[in-house]
């Protein structure tokens, strides 16, 4: 059966690469994704005050529609899509009150919301739907001598009820990749914030996070770094510009979207045409490691 | 119709501030039965009694109602009232209109309404109590203390000299509980062996004190001044008088274990001697590393032992004892490192544990005294102690202070400066809570004069750094942001009760509290005894306790239990069930609700008995029981529905 | 500084406001300061985050309002998900940038952002700045 996803707004541009490669991997592990139609922003960032009813109605109005499309599960791909729908659903799963309200503004949506759509992160689907050993089963170029440092950063583990693994302790991404034969290294920061929004306001504080959390995953051995967050991804990557500006010692790491690398590993490939939304070109690594097709043939 | 005097306690503003009590007893004058009522600022004060006594003379009263504070406070000194006056003291009936009327309500007309009905509802009841007589059993002159730490060997000791027989039942191979793990003791500095150790020496030669260790409790079986107790002592492979301790057995053995007494700092094998104190002074082979107790697997510590003191055929044994009074000191245990997330989870191997340290500290330790990490035996410069690891955590760990980490604390961090003279210790603390004698001059002289660092702020996180550890703190006096790179973090951990507490008070049914500590009968006034009658407490299975604190509260102990034991006979109240023979069909339904055991079936009548001494008159053989056979004596069934009656036919709503 | 503190003070409405669009009781924090020990982006803070607790039980609400800190608070949760009493800090500062926000109070104009920027940054960055930071 296809998996229905929803992409959310970063995927179709500057992570067009993170849409593509998941994809082809989920298609390589016998699982193909259908997009959902009519998707809409989900608003990114969840509302953390009390009075924040308007500020849940984009991603409420997804659930909607992935409801009335037959969806049961909605595999979301970005981390902070994933926190804003998933605490969304709750939002009014768990609030009659607030069910009321909401469904005052859904009165040109086809149905009424009944919280049939299950809201899930990419990553458990891997785990407990596939199973990181049918993964492993499937892997035809493996990831061996890569060393990978899995970023989490903040949203797909915190706040504690809606992380995809242990909040304080978790190893779902480390694990997939020891299923595709790479070498996972956990590394000290990578539950840290990359300094997130300030990206615009403050670049100076996110260069300084990303120094910091680029050089934890160095000092551990790590040759790169995986995320599913198209917000660290930016920070991770194209601040290493400016870190490396700030920070004259800064030595630049590659960075991928997890499904990138699991695209490379299950066969699927990786296209020479994703290397312009990289700023730091992963392709010598790739090659280094056997990982490119020109190389291999 | 039985003559009733009723007695309504202001309790200064207590009641009478919420309840119109010169109201009540206007209306509860007209109330039938009723032959005298009045009110009393103080009724539990001497001329409060006297007006009491003097009613019961006057008016020829056959009944008492006191509307005051719970029957928990005064209901024994009012039963004494009643007995000074002629009458039996189960005439007595409290009601109580303070802690559950006027301290929980704050509208005048309605509390005062409650409190009508409260009244009432007693005086119904106490319209039928019968006249009852105490039941008295015989008293076994004998203690039993649970737990072979310092709190439990000074109640041992204090009982044993007060010269009745004590018995001392500890889980592990030997006595002295975490004390003797301690390196010095704060804040005299002593060397915690040294003062323990002459105690130990003592309980193991006191000829009134039996020693079972390698023993946990089996079952409690009886009731106060009449316990049967069975105590399991795992297999004893090494005869303890046998051995002569020449340690030929422990260098045969091929088996590493980490030490137990060393907190894993160091190894053991499977069969040792706990430490050079021990008492009793004896190898012990610990079964469950040993690589098997079949002489085909290995059995080369029986092979080299001269004195032929090992066998492996030995068993398990349950002894059985009979004792008049229990003391529970099962102590306490740290709270789990791996359950430190920000700190690690206790996967680096230079953060760890407030014992550890001790160890570490201590001249009999792994490093024989000298301050040396365990990852690479380097001294370490730089030391971060962190306060509050686990305490004062409501959200995620335990919501109460330890106590005595804050001083503890304080002691390694000077022992640190003691033995390391250029190396620098920082405390990162959230309050210092210095308030024993002799505490706070501690803490000062550290600070002022030893260079202890003190930092107020919590840790958030240490991560691994080189061959450091870096440690992210704040500073909240200076709102700096800390780091650290340090060579050791050592962890002030919380504490809780230790480990296998929970199943005795499953076993023993003993009120604990939602950490799990012993309840003590009253915060305040009964500290040293437990809510079930014949149980006492000491040390911090009751609540985390320093040295000091713990043998106070042993003394204490030992001072109730020894006079219990000076009694012939104990009493046993008469508020007991009853079984109605001529309704009783025999189903036996009330005897598995019993609790206490007090009920069985009488092969000759068919019916089921009471054992009066057993029963503690809880009432759940009653609510069983499907023939209303089974009745409590003054808490009949028809007594209950009278008093039902007065609630179910009035409103409260309305005026009364 | 000299802050004269009153009954007024206790009872500031702004102080009311804060609790109640965050649905934090500021007085549960006892200032352990794992909060600021904890947070990734503290050394760019002016005042730290128990302070943020702390002025909020002074009632110096003003203080907190206008402060760098709330705007530089990037809302990882980390301080929320370490709090031993329970406190979502992360909710508190969102109030106080919510309190704000309504005045028009912010710190991007979304019309400011330069052109570098709107050519560079995601969209996800641009949606999370202008709800998070523009009044």
């Amino acid at each position: 059966m296809n998996l229905a996803y929803y992409p959310g707004c970063t995927l179709k541009n500057h992570a067009s690469h993170f849409e593509q490669s998941a994809i082809r991997a989920m298609e390589k592990l016998g699982m193909p994704m259908t997009e959902m139609k009519d998707w809409v922003c989900c608003g990114t960032v969840y509302s953390q005050t009390t009075d924040d009813l308007m500020l849940q109605l984009a991603s409420i109005r997804n659930l909607l529609r992935a409801e009335s499309q037959g969806i049961d599960e909605l595999a979301v791909l970005c981390s902070m899509c994933y926190n804003t729908i998933r605490r969304a659903k709750d939002f009014i799963d768990k609030d009659k009150e607030n069910l009321r309200k909401v469904n005052q503004f859904m009165y040109k949506e086809p149905i009424e919301y009944s919280g049939r759509v299950k809201v899930t992160h990419l990553l458990p689907i891997l785990r407990d739907r596939i199973t990181f050993e049918k993964v492993a089963e499937k892997v035809v170029n493996a990831l061996t001598g890569l060393k990978v440092g899995a970023y989490y950063g903040c949203l797909l583990v915190r706040p504690e009820a809606y992380a995809i693994d242990d909040f304080e302790d978790p190893s779902i991404i480390e694990d997939l990749f020891t299923a595709l034969g790479a070498d996972s290294r956990a590394f000290p920061y990578r539950l840290e914030c990359c300094g997130a929004y300030q990206t615009i306001t403050r670049k100076d504080v996110t260069a300084k996070r990303t120094y910091e959390l680029i050089n934890s995953a160095w000092e551990t051995g790590c040759e790169t770094i995986v995320t599913s967050c198209p917000l660290c991804a930016f920070n991770l990557d194209q601040r290493q510009k400016l870190a490396q500006e700030t920070f004259h010692t800064f030595r630049t790491m590659p960075v991928f979207y997890f499904t990138e690398l699991m695209s490379i590993a299950l066969g699927g490939g990786w296209d020479e045409d994703w290397v312009r939304l990289h700023e730091i070109d992963p392709r010598p690594l790739l090659r280094e490691k056997g990982l490119l097709p020109e190389v291999r043939s | 119709m039985k003559k009733i005097g009723v007695f309504i306690c202001h309790c200064g503003v207590n009641i009478g501030e919420i309840v119109d009590v010169e109201k009540l007893t206007r209306q509860i004058a007209n109330y039938p039965g009723v032959e005298h009522v009045e009110n009393y600022m103080f009724l539990c004060s001497d001329p409060g009694q006297n007006r009491i006594k003097q009613a019961i003379q006057d008016k020829f009263l056959e009944g008492i109602v006191v509307a005051a504070c719970s029957p928990v406070l005064h209901e024994s000194t009012f039963q004494n009232v009643l007995e000074e006056s002629g009458l039996n003291k189960y005439q007595l009936e409290i009601a109580n209109i303070r802690e559950q009327c006027s301290w929980v309500h704050t509208d005048r007309v309605m509390a005062t309404r409650k409190a009508n009905l409260v009244i009432k509802t007693a005086i119904e009841k106490l319209k039928l109590n019968e006249s009852l007589i105490p039941s008295t059993a015989p008293l076994t002159k004998k203690a039993m203390v649970i737990g072979g730490g310092i709190a439990g060997i000074q109640t041992a000791l204090d009982i044993a000299e007060g010269g009745y027989e004590v018995i001392l039942v500890e889980k592990k191979p030997s006595i002295g509980g975490h004390m003797i793990q301690l390196s010095e003791t704060f804040p005299t500095l002593d060397c915690s062996q040294c003062i323990l150790s002459p105690k130990m020496v003592a309980l193991a030669k006191h000829k009134n004190i039996k020693l079972y260790v390698n023993s946990e409790i089996e079952s409690i079986e009886g009731f106060i001044g009449n316990f049967d107790v069975k105590v399991r002592q795992k297999a004893l492979y090494v005869n303890p008088d046998v051995c002569n301790m020449c340690g030929d057995c422990a260098d045969a053995c091929p088996v590493l274990v980490p030490a137990e007494h060393e907190e894993g700092l160091a190894w053991r094998k499977a069969i040792y001697m706990p430490f050079p104190q021990a008492i009793p002074a004896t190898f012990t082979l610990d079964e469950d590393s040993c690589l098997g107790l079949e002489p085909i697997a290995c059995g080369k510590c029986r092979e080299r032992c001269d004195a032929k003191a090992i066998s492996y055929d030995a068993k398990p044994t349950i002894f059985k004892e009979k004792v008049g009074a229990v003391v529970l000191a099962t102590g306490y245990d740290l709270y789990p490192i791996e359950k430190i997330a920000e700190y690690g989870y206790g996967k680096y191997p230079d953060v760890i544990t407030s014992l550890q340290f001790e160890r570490i500290l201590s001249a009999t330790g792994p490093t024989h005294g000298e301050v040396r990490r365990p990852s690479d035996g380097k001294v370490p410069k730089e030391i971060v102690f962190i306060q509050c690891t686990g305490s004062r955590d409501p959200e995620r760990h335990l919501p109460y202070c330890s106590k005595f980490c804050c001083m503890y604390t304080l002691k390694h961090a000077k022992l640190y400066k003691h033995k390391v003279h250029d190396g620098q210790p920082y405390v990162f603390y959230i309050d210092i809570r210095a308030g024993g004698k002799r505490y706070e001059e501690f803490v000062q002289q550290a600070v002022s004069e030893e260079e202890v660092v003190y930092v107020r702020g919590k840790v958030a996180r240490i991560y691994p750094h080189g061959d450091q550890l870096r440690v992210f703190g704040i500073d909240t006096l200076s709102s700096k942001r800390i780091e650290v790179d340090a060579d050791l973090v050592v962890l002030a951990m919380g504490v809780v009760p230790s480990y296998g507490t929970d199943k005795l008070i499953h076993e023993l049914k003993i009120s604990s509290d939602s950490a799990g500590f012993f309840t003590e009968a009253h915060p305040k006034l009964r500290p040293v005894e437990s809510l079930q009658a014949g149980f006492f407490l000491a040390g911090s299975c009751q609540g985390p306790k320093d040295i000091p604190d713990s043998v106070s509260q042993a003394s204490g102990t030992a001072a109730k239990v020894l006079a219990l034991l000076s009694h012939d006979e104990i009493q046993h109240s008469p508020i007991v069930a009853t079984v109605d023979q001529d309704h009783c069909s025999g189903c036996g339904i009330c005897i598995g609700l019993c609790p206490y055991g007090a009920r069985e079936k009488d092969p000759r009548l068919g019916v089921v008995v009471v054992n009066e001494i057993l029963c503690e008159g809880c009432g759940a053989c009653i609510s069983g029981c499907p023939s209303g056979a089974a009745q409590q004596k003054n808490l009949t069934d028809m007594q209950i529905e009278n008093m039902i009656h007065i609630i179910a036919s009035h409103s409260i709503s309305s005026e009364i | 500084m000299r802050y004269v503190i009153s009954r007024k003070k206790m009872h500031n409405p702004l102080l009311q406001k804060l609790q109640e669009l965050s649905g934090q009781n500021v007085f549960d924090c006892y200032q352990c300061g794992n909060c600021s020990s904890g947070c990734a982006v503290v050394e760019y803070m002016d005042i730290k985050p128990n302070q943020v607790l702390r002025l909020a039980q002074l009632g110096a609400i003003d203080e907190i309002l206008a402060s760098e800190t709330i705007w530089i608070c990037s809302t990882c949760l980390q301080c929320s998900s370490r709090c031993p009493k329970g406190i979502d800090v992360s909710r508190v500062m969102e109030a106080a940038r919510t309190i704000n926000l309504r005045q028009r109070i912010g710190v991007v104009e979304p019309t400011s952002v330069s052109e570098e920027d709107l050519r560079d940054v995601p969209p996800i960055v641009l949606v999370s700045v202008f709800r998070k930071l523009s009044g």
